[in-house]
């Protein structure tokens, strides 16, 4: 992403390397290069470029990883204050 | 997350559509499960026009493909299926990067959203993906049991679970369609860099119209014709309402283009802060052409309402950007929204004062 960053420190993105089983699906699926396979297993070696979409979760068939899926909308979460409900883009 | 959740977002869903007419069709080939329509891979000028209508903003709930399966070339069992979503433009951008190949391409029912978005609320997921398998019969139609997703489909989708339930293993394509034919020439094998979501000058060029669409609002442009109204009635003079509607023109262009346009060079990490940037350095500019003309309420009136309102556009632009975490955005929400009401009520104190006096 270049220049392109967001916020620090903030990405909820956990990962468990003792449950991974080295499948390297995470690696494909993030659009923004988290992971990195080290000694047969994932590593994070960029959580803060995290954008919490979910897919390595999803995609994780040890269950190894956790994140609090969102999309990063501010519309969305205004949306959400207004209806009572969680973030959401009114789709 | 990508051009989902603009202002004018994916709009309200009708439980029943019809698809229109379907230009892209260029006849259908017998296959052991029926007639399957065959697609063309050249754009015409009609599918270049509808891109400008969606970039705009105009009737974007009314672009969508008739799920199912599609024949591009002359497909056969060891074709590769591409898996998209039933929003045109994705339909599009897949089936013209075919052109001179045979695949198979299974539209999935999105609700006519775009790929990525449609992934984040699960109408691009594993039980659509199931779903289609099944009901178009794709077993009968292919021996290699594998679907080529595209990689921005994976937040709603569990590869195992497809695997499970279809025995069908699912391949993570590019990001974007530009690289299928570089990545089904290479085996199917993806680089790192068709893995990465951009976000260049000219995608952020490409989504701001939406972000604008606001200028288009009947609220909007009530409130608008509500104030020249006023001041043709002669209930307020011309020059401060020419100079409130300029401004607040300014005002929008400031965090919903120059934002997104000058993103990586407008200090801060927060959305709010570069609009608040964008939007003060607009306000002084409008400050100067203004000179002298202007009392101080109406001075601190055009210069916070600008910066407020840049600000606001600004932020919202965080859900068309492709680098935004929710967590980041709920902890500048945190931080901008009470700046921007306390902006907001200032601004309308200072307006009340300027015309009062």
């Amino acid at each position: 992403m270049g220049r392109l960053r967001y916020i620090d420190g903030v990405v909820t993105l956990e990962l468990d390397r003792d449950a991974c089983n080295g499948c390297r699906m995470c690696m494909a699926v993030c659009p923004h290069g988290v992971f990195e396979m080290a000694d047969g297993s994932a590593r994070i070696v960029d959580r803060d470029a995290c954008i919490e979409c979910g897919a390595c979760v999803s995609n994780c068939a040890a269950g190894a990883l956790s994140v609090d899926p969102g999309v990063g909308c501010a519309a969305a979460v205004i949306q959400g204050w207004l209806t009572g409900t969680g973030p959401t883009c009114g789709c | 997350m990508s051009e989902c959740c603009g202002p004018s977002c994916c709009g309200t869903i009708a439980e029943e559509y019809s698809y229109g007419e379907a230009p892209y069709l260029s006849g259908s080939m017998r296959t052991p499960i029926g007639e399957v329509p065959m697609v063309a891979t050249e754009l015409t000028p009609a599918d270049r026009l509808g891109v400008l209508r969606v970039r705009l903003g105009i009737n974007r709930g009314h672009y969508r493909i008739r799920p199912g399966l599609y024949a591009v070339g002359t497909p056969d069992d060891t074709t590769p299926v591409l898996v998209t979503a039933n929003y045109k433009l994705s339909f599009d951008a897949v089936r013209r990067e075919l052109n001179g190949r045979n695949a198979w391409m299974l539209v999935l029912d999105t609700r006519g959203v775009n790929v990525w978005c449609a992934a984040g609320k699960g109408t691009f997921g594993t039980a659509e993906v199931v779903r289609q398998v099944r009901v178009t019969g794709l077993a009968n139609i292919v021996s290699h049991y594998t679907l080529v997703l595209p990689q921005l489909g994976a937040p709603g989708v569990a590869a195992h679970d497809v695997r499970a339930a279809t025995g069908f293993r699912v391949v993570y394509g590019p990001v974007r369609a530009a690289d299928l034919p570089a990545f089904l020439d290479d085996r199917m094998r993806a680089t790192p860099e068709m893995r990465r979501v951009r976000f260049r000058l000219a995608d952020r060029f490409a989504v701001t119209g939406t972000e604008l669409s606001v200028l288009r609002d009947p609220k909007v442009l009530a409130g608008a014709a509500a104030l020249l109204l006023a001041a043709a009635l002669g209930l307020l003079s011309w020059a401060p309402v020419l100079l409130a509607l300029g401004a607040g023109i300014a005002a929008v262009l400031a965090g919903a283009l120059v934002v997104p346009l000058a993103l990586p060079w407008i200090p801060g990490r927060a959305f709010a802060l570069k609009g608040a940037f964008a939007g003060a350095a607009v306000a002084l500019a409008l400050v100067t052409i203004v000179n002298g003309t202007l009392d101080v309420a109406g001075g601190v009136a055009l210069v916070l309402g600008v910066t407020t309102i840049s600000s606001f556009a600004a932020m919202n632009y965080t859900g068309t950007s492709t680098f935004t975490s929710l967590s980041g955005v709920l902890w500048e929400m945190r931080r901008a929204v009470p700046l921007q009401v306390i902006g907001a009520v200032v601004t309308l104190v200072a307006l009340l004062i300027s015309i009062v006096w």
